[in-house]
């Protein structure tokens, strides 16, 4: 799925809301969240799950084509954990397809 | 102080002035159809943000460390999130070390 059909999706649902509305509310959602992680803030949202940042160290990397080194400074990256109700709803979706129980955690 | 879904409706108020219940369930939804793409099994590409892969594990053994009872951990699958370019960029420039 990507974000014109999520949006799509979300226009189809809320009828009376008009379509760039949706589209809008989506850019904004995304923007927002990028912005917190961009300014060190976590994101927390129930059943969903969590992101926030981890911070990688200096380090002396190099250029694979011709071999040299470059120091490379400390940065941070973004990681997401996924909630519980992701975690087992996915599982449950493997699990239905495969014709299998749910696993238990 | 992290970013909540309640944070999120406020903003969607203030900027494109949704009422307040139409902002709330517009995020609530936001999230709920992300999760049901992955449940069935459709990776999810947000363009400029990331994307949600899915990851089948197999089987593998474990232990309950709490009685260091062997146990097998269940073939499963997993959401991973990639951040896309531009996010891994804005968030690189942050200089800060408060996590």
């Amino acid at each position: 799925m990507t974000k014109s059909e999520l949006i799509e999706i979300l226009a189809a649902k809320n009828g009376h809301l008009n379509h760039k509305d949706v589209e809008l509310a989506v850019k904004s959602l995304l923007e927002q969240m990028s912005w917190a992680l961009a300014t060190g803030q976590r994101i927390e949202i129930r059943g969903f799950g969590s992101f926030s940042l981890h911070y990688r160290p200096p380090r002396i990397g190099r250029n694979p084509k011709t071999g040299d080194s470059v120091a490379l400074a400390a940065k941070h990256v973004p990681h997401f954990k996924p909630g519980k109700e992701l975690r087992e709803r996915v599982n449950a979706g493997l699990a239905r397809e495969k014709g299998l129980d749910a696993p238990t955690f | 102080m992290a970013l909540t879904k309640a944070d999120m409706a406020e903003r969607l108020f203030e900027e494109l002035g949704l009422n307040k219940r139409e902002a709330k369930e517009l995020v609530e939804l936001f999230f709920e159809e992300i999760r049901v793409a992955l449940e069935n099994g459709r990776q999810v590409k947000l363009s400029g943000f990331g994307n949600f892969d899915l990851r089948e594990k197999n089987e593998r053994p474990g232990r309950n460390p709490k009685t260091g009872e062997e146990i097998p951990i269940s073939a499963r699958r997993v959401v991973t999130f990639r951040s896309g370019q531009k996010l891994k960029a804005r968030v690189e420039a942050y200089a800060g070390s408060e996590q």
